[in-house]
């Protein structure tokens, strides 16, 4: 017991202060890529380079259309690497938190060049919901009913549906003292019949396929789904085959999508946050 | 430091009594031959009565060459420090091997994969039942080459699994999974329990598998190596360098001095986040969350290291063929040995916290006993194993990366209880400790990547790697335009899982979460 207490006297406190305060978080950290399309001039290298396809390149006409899918990223830094220009960086952006799959993509299209390289920037969906049509959003989601049943605390299940462990590992650190997610009042429970929210890693397998479902149906109204992970947004780098059916939202409505590989805690934070509508959705 | 090279295979060839064709030294780390169809049961059981143990077996559909499929046994032995790959023809008119899973339990699962994905009928298997597509499934063989690797099964109408039912007054079964109650993997337990004690556990795996080694021949190899760190997100960088051990060797090539250590450095960090986390998840279920709190905040320590030294907190997209995709530079490397000194003394503090508790020893000494002869006989390699005897460590037996120039032991206990896989971790903590200082000692500066010329084709090579939870084996065959034929994935927790279920009989269900912290195994690894 002495020792106990001599450890804990010795420990100073650990608990970070994010969302009340900015998040301490390493320079070297690998965040989501950012790119500057009008001056991007090739997108090729990147698009061979990138393992999932997030970048993918469509071609006809004279045109080149360049789409960047930000729930398919595993946040390598191989694109940045491949470009070699200033066109590609990589940042330390983790709240990527989205209420909808679209506003994970982004889409450019420039008039293609002789030597194959793009011309000037022809046009640009940021995939972002407007203003207009968030606000549309969540008027006509259940969230604001949620978060009026609920109030500030939120009973969490976690469930993986097929995933790595990756995102297990990161989920399990909110339970930390340096996360300490209860200081937020919310809790993982052990059951989905206590569940208000499903956090749902994937890919989904065929084999979890009847089983996440019957854990959605076997959690209470009202209820919110946070589909975890590039894999629990889109299958990440296992694509769609014999043995995965890819995103969570392929099975169940999905609220909130958290993209990563694996989020941080931070990131995981600031999703669970933005679905109960305490915390903002950030421009990616 | 390793022994003189001994090289006992060649040995036990002559004792062997069996025709062993073409045999040869394919590389450093690989002896290759082949045997007759009719020869494997012989063969395999005089290797195992000479000292060897069977680590993996797996198949490969060549139909498309020569209307054959290929098996493959690879062994160990304690005295040599290659493996041994065996091979053996299956024509693919006669879709069929001969079992020895009844004589070695440890190939019991790996058989019946090779049954599932390749639809070759493992002759005299005790229990030829589907392990990896689950009973559900249509009548398919996913990993042979004439099955498309964009095929979009309809949905599954097929019976689903049927638990031996558990007889007798009094006796009862607790299904649990596969969405457990903590954050974890899923999977599948039925307990047949008697009062509190187990009678005996059925487990189901394969909740998640994905499809990985079928995936592996759709990448081109730079993209594969992200795949790999995908096997088990736990062990990410250990399974990521196994497959670009086997890419290496498959090129010729050697990497440089400095990228090995690098290596052995980020190896060894991955051990001891995820042991540091073991131990308190360990003493938490027994109800001492006091020092899982220390631990958890210790890992979180350890996941800053990481992501100083590679940007990601699971050492991810930090490896790759020829080395390390990034240099550490002076400042990098001081933090890092000036962070782990201060980890030395907290985790000396937090074992204090868990070694003066009596109550904790009570309720893991004599939990879920492993017997060393159990152990041995259904395989169990790393942690798991070296708490019941099993003297075997990949670093030590096969050294790679720069384990050739660091002194180390390897700690074995006898017991086989939840006590001693504890300890092994703890002792191993002290080990990697020790490795990691020696190597930032001698780490000068010098290349940490070189270029991997373009891979010949039908190349096969094996890469292996001692990952926290034991033995991680990538055997791979390399394709046309860079990519890959077949890569075959063999996670440590593929063979232990049948260890749980001996050590965890006799005990009380309660005891159960503990037993299986104990081992924790991947399931994702278990599953691909």
């Amino acid at each position: 017991m002495f020792h106990i207490f001599k450890k804990a006297a010795q420990t100073h406190l650990v608990t970070i202060g994010y969302p009340h305060a900015p998040a301490q978080i390493s320079e070297s950290f690998r965040g989501a890529p950012s790119f500057d399309f009008p001056s991007w001039r090739d997108a090729r290298p990147a698009a061979d380079a990138c393992p999932t396809g997030a970048i993918r390149i469509e071609e006809s006409a004279g045109r080149r259309r360049v789409t960047m899918d930000y729930g398919l990223c595993i946040y390598c830094g191989q694109c940045s690497e491949a470009d070699g220009t200033s066109a590609v960086k990589i940042t330390r952006n983790f709240e990527l938190g989205v209420r909808e799959r679209s506003e994970l993509i982004v889409t450019a299209e420039y008039p293609l060049e002789q030597d194959g390289s793009q011309g000037k920037l022809a046009g640009l969906n940021s995939g972002h919901a407007s203003e207009g049509e968030t606000k549309e959003h969540l008027e006509r989601s259940v969230h604001s009913r949620i978060q009026q049943v609920l109030g500030r605390s939120l009973a969490i299940r976690e469930v993986d549906a097929g995933s790595c462990n990756g995102c297990e590992m990161e989920i399990g650190a909110l339970n930390s003292p340096v996360y300490d997610l209860e200081r937020l009042g919310i809790h993982f429970v052990a059951s989905p019949r206590h569940a208000d929210m499903l956090l749902v890693t994937g890919p989904v397998t065929r084999n979890m396929e009847l089983a996440l479902l019957k854990t959605y149906r076997a959690t209470p109204e009202p209820k919110m789904v946070v589909a975890v992970g590039a894999c629990g947004i889109s299958g990440g780098i296992f694509g769609l085959n014999y043995a995965t059916i890819g995103g969570v939202d392929a099975v169940i409505p999905v609220d909130v999508f958290i993209p990563g590989c694996p989020p941080r805690p931070h990131a995981l934070l600031h999703g669970i946050l933005l679905a109960l509508g305490r915390m903002e959705q950030r421009a990616i | 430091m390793t022994q003189s090279a001994v090289h006992i295979f060649d040995q036990i060839r002559d004792l062997c009594g069996v025709a062993l064709d073409r045999w040869h030294e394919a590389n450093e780390a690989e002896v290759r031959a082949d045997a007759a169809l009719s020869d494997v049961r012989r063969m395999v059981a005089s290797l195992i009565e000479n000292g060897c143990r069977l680590a993996s077996v797996f198949a490969e559909d060549r139909t498309a060459v020569t209307e054959d499929f290929l098996i493959y046994y690879v062994f160990d032995h304690p005295d040599d420090e290659r493996f041994l790959v065996v091979r053996t023809v299956v024509p693919s008119h006669m879709p069929a091997f001969p079992s020895v899973a009844a004589e070695v339990p440890a190939v019991n699962w790996q058989e019946r994969e090779i049954q599932d994905w390749f639809g070759l009928v493992a002759d005299g298997h005790p229990n030829p039942r589907r392990v990896a597509l689950h009973d559900n499934w249509p009548d398919v063989h996913p990993l042979r080459k004439d099955f498309p690797s964009d095929t979009v099964l309809p949905p599954f109408e097929g019976e689903q699994h049927v638990y031996r039912p558990t007889l007798g007054e009094g006796v009862f079964q607790i299904p649990v999974g596969p969405v457990h109650a903590g954050i974890i993997e899923p999977g599948h337990f039925n307990f047949a329990v008697a009062g509190e004690p187990i009678l005996y556990l059925q487990l189901r795996m394969f909740y998640t598998h994905k499809g990985i080694e079928k995936r592996f021949e759709q990448l081109p190899v730079n993209r594969a190596v992200y795949l790999a760190e995908s096997v088990s997100g736990d062990s990410s960088f250990s399974h990521g360098t196994a497959f670009c051990q086997a890419i290496e060797r498959a090129a010729g090539i050697e990497i440089p001095v400095r990228a090995k250590r690098m290596r052995t450095v980020l190896l060894e960090l991955e051990r001891l986040y995820n042991h540091v986390g073991d131990i308190g998840a360990i003493v938490n279920d027994v109800g001492f969350g006091v020092a899982n709190a220390h631990a958890m905040r210790l890992r979180e320590y350890l996941l800053a290291v990481n992501e100083e030294l590679t940007g990601s907190r699971l050492l991810r997209g930090i490896v790759c063929p020829g080395g390390l995709r990034h240099d550490w530079n002076d400042q990098q490397t001081q933090r890092c040995r000036e962070s782990l000194r201060g980890f030395e003394q907290d985790f000396a503090d937090m074992m204090q916290i868990i070694d003066s508790s009596d109550s904790t020893r009570d309720r893991l000494e004599h939990t879920g006993i492993l017997h060393p002869e159990k152990a041995r006989d259904l395989g169990v390699v790393g942690v798991g194993g070296r708490a019941s005897g099993v003297d075997r460590d990949l670093r030590r037996d096969h050294p790679y990366a720069a384990y050739d120039e660091v002194l180390f032991t390897v700690p074995v206990y006898q017991e086989g209880d939840v006590l001693r896989r504890l300890r092994v971790r703890v002792d191993e903590i002290g080990q990697s400790l020790g490795i990691i200082r020696q190597i930032l000692t001698v780490l000068e500066p010098g290349l940490h990547l070189i270029a991997v010329p373009p891979l010949p084709p039908d190349c096969v090579a094996l890469g292996a790697v001692e990952g926290w939870r034991g033995e991680i084996l990538h055997w791979i065959r390399t394709g046309a335009h860079g990519r890959l034929d077949r890569c075959k994935i063999k996670d440590p927790s593929l063979s232990n899982w049948p260890a749980l279920v001996e050590a965890v009989q006799g005990n009380i269900v309660p005891d159960f979460p503990v037993i299986n912290k104990s081992f924790n195994l991947s399931y994702s690894g278990t599953d691909r």
